[in-house]
């Protein structure tokens, strides 16, 4: 049996390294989530992907805005 | 064994760089194969070096530093995969044979035309060459930091002042001064900066990389598993992953972020300090000697921790051997892979050898190596 999470966001991304930048970043300004495959029904170039509670949102944007972090996308998934 | 030949390779390491290596071994995964937590480990442990080279060499951005096997591979890397049929290039004399194969190997296969900027009898350039080699079709400036046999040090923000003047691609070759010495591509002008991770940062043989500015556009010549994008059928075009196809060496990344750490805890000035003041004991005491020779300009205020040198007409490889079999010193004898110079220097027959300082070498070593020179010339 898998365990259901429900609904999640998900940051994606272009390359590991990009993945990697943003992990420090959220780390550094206390944001919570964490690294994790990307869901199948989510396009994306990278296969990890950053996991987190949807209510983040606005948070996560700041970071991104804050840092100039690299991001293909941010799209929330019932998982 | 006194180990001179730091040239080559850093013999002795800090040991907090076997141990990154070995608990790289037994514990991570590979990088960017998975989020599983043994491939993450190994993400999180390139990713940390390439901050950590990126600031060391003066790079903005992290993700554009590329690990590679060594600078030889770097240096291809970049030669091949911005140069293109009908460019003309400009090198100098100084060159190690890994910047001057892969130009000689583009000049045969795409007609790319080559300059080379001669060297003097003391392995000196004069910068106004550089300007008076420029035709319509140069494409780019590829060119050491440091001789690997003389130690002369070219100018490099001067050189990358002439790139930018004249909109040129500025290559550099850091093999012999990364790790040894302040290094910032970005305020220098460098637009790739190829260096080797085994040399003067004292990381495992098989680390090296590049640094490639923003905007700079280089072809992959190697493609495969990234870990991205798989359905695509070209290989990713962004940083690092353009790069970077296949499995990485993370076990010698994880070294050589180690390392990374090593020189940041002392500080490259320190480091620079120390090892010039063992090359220039080592200089003054064996110039005085009768019947020895030494090669290159110490005269020069910053230069690579190298002297070369030969002892009368004797055969390089023979004082070589002298040395190594008679007083237990390692040097290197021969002509370097730097042809060009030798025959610069007018030692393309008799070779040198020559004696490289590093960061673990002491003046007592130094002292012995002076007085071992002095009894081969008695």
């Amino acid at each position: 049996m898998i365990h259901k999470k429900g609904v999640r966001l998900f940051v994606t991304f272009h390359t590991t390294a990009d993945a990697m930048a943003f992990e420090r970043a959220c780390r550094t300004a206390g944001v919570d989530g964490r690294l994790a495959p990307v869901p199948r029904s989510i396009t994306s170039d990278c296969g990890i992907a950053w996991e987190t509670e949807p209510p983040l949102r606005d948070a996560l944007a700041d970071v991104i805005k804050r840092e100039r972090l690299n991001t293909a996308g941010i799209c929330e998934r019932e998982v | 064994m006194i180990y001179l030949d730091n040239a080559a390779t850093s013999l002795r390491r800090p040991q907090e760089v076997i141990d990154a290596v070995v608990r790289a071994m037994t514990s991570e995964g590979n990088a960017a194969r998975g989020a599983h937590g043994a491939a993450l480990s190994a993400s999180r442990t390139v990713y940390s070096a390439r901050v950590k080279l990126a600031g060391l060499l003066g790079c903005p951005r992290a993700d554009h530093v590329i690990f590679t096997s060594n600078a030889t591979e770097a240096l291809n890397i970049a030669l091949f995969g911005t140069l293109s049929a009908g460019d003309h290039v400009i090198s100098t004399d100084l060159e190690h044979n890994s910047v001057l194969r892969p130009l000689y190997a583009l000049n045969e296969e795409r007609g790319v035309e080559l300059s080379f900027v001669p060297a003097d009898d003391r392995g000196c350039i004069d910068y106004k060459d550089i300007e008076r080699l420029i035709k319509s079709n140069t494409r780019a400036i590829v060119c050491t930091h440091a001789s690997n046999l003389t130690g002369n040090r070219l100018d490099m923000p001067r050189i990358g002042a002439i790139a930018k003047k004249n909109g040129l691609l500025f290559i550099a070759d850091a093999s012999q001064s990364a790790g040894c010495t302040e290094i910032s591509m970005q305020e220098w002008g460098i637009d790739i900066l190829c260096f080797t991770g085994h040399k003067g940062l004292m990381g495992p043989q098989g680390t090296g990389g590049m640094c490639i500015r923003e905007g700079v556009d280089i072809r992959p010549w190697k493609r495969g598993g990234s870990g991205v994008s798989s359905y695509d059928v070209r290989q990713p075009d962004a940083y690092p992953t353009r790069l970077e196809a296949g499995t990485l060496n993370v076990h010698g990344i994880a070294g050589l972020s180690a390392a990374a750490d090593y020189i940041q805890s002392i500080g490259t000035d320190a480091i620079e300090a120390r090892e010039s003041a063992l090359m220039r004991r080592f200089y003054q005491g064996v110039a005085e000697i009768d019947g020895v020779t030494v090669y290159g300009d110490f005269e020069q205020k910053k230069r690579a921790p190298i002297v070369a040198l030969n002892i009368r007409d004797y055969d390089s490889g023979a004082v070589a051997d002298e040395l190594f079999h008679y007083y237990g010193i390692a040097t290197r004898s021969g002509a370097h892979c730097a042809p060009r110079m030798h025959r610069a220097l007018g030692t393309e027959k008799q070779g040198a050898v020559r004696f490289s300082f590093g960061w673990f070498n002491t003046t007592e070593e130094t002292d012995l190596a002076i007085e071992a020179v002095r009894r081969i010339a008695e």
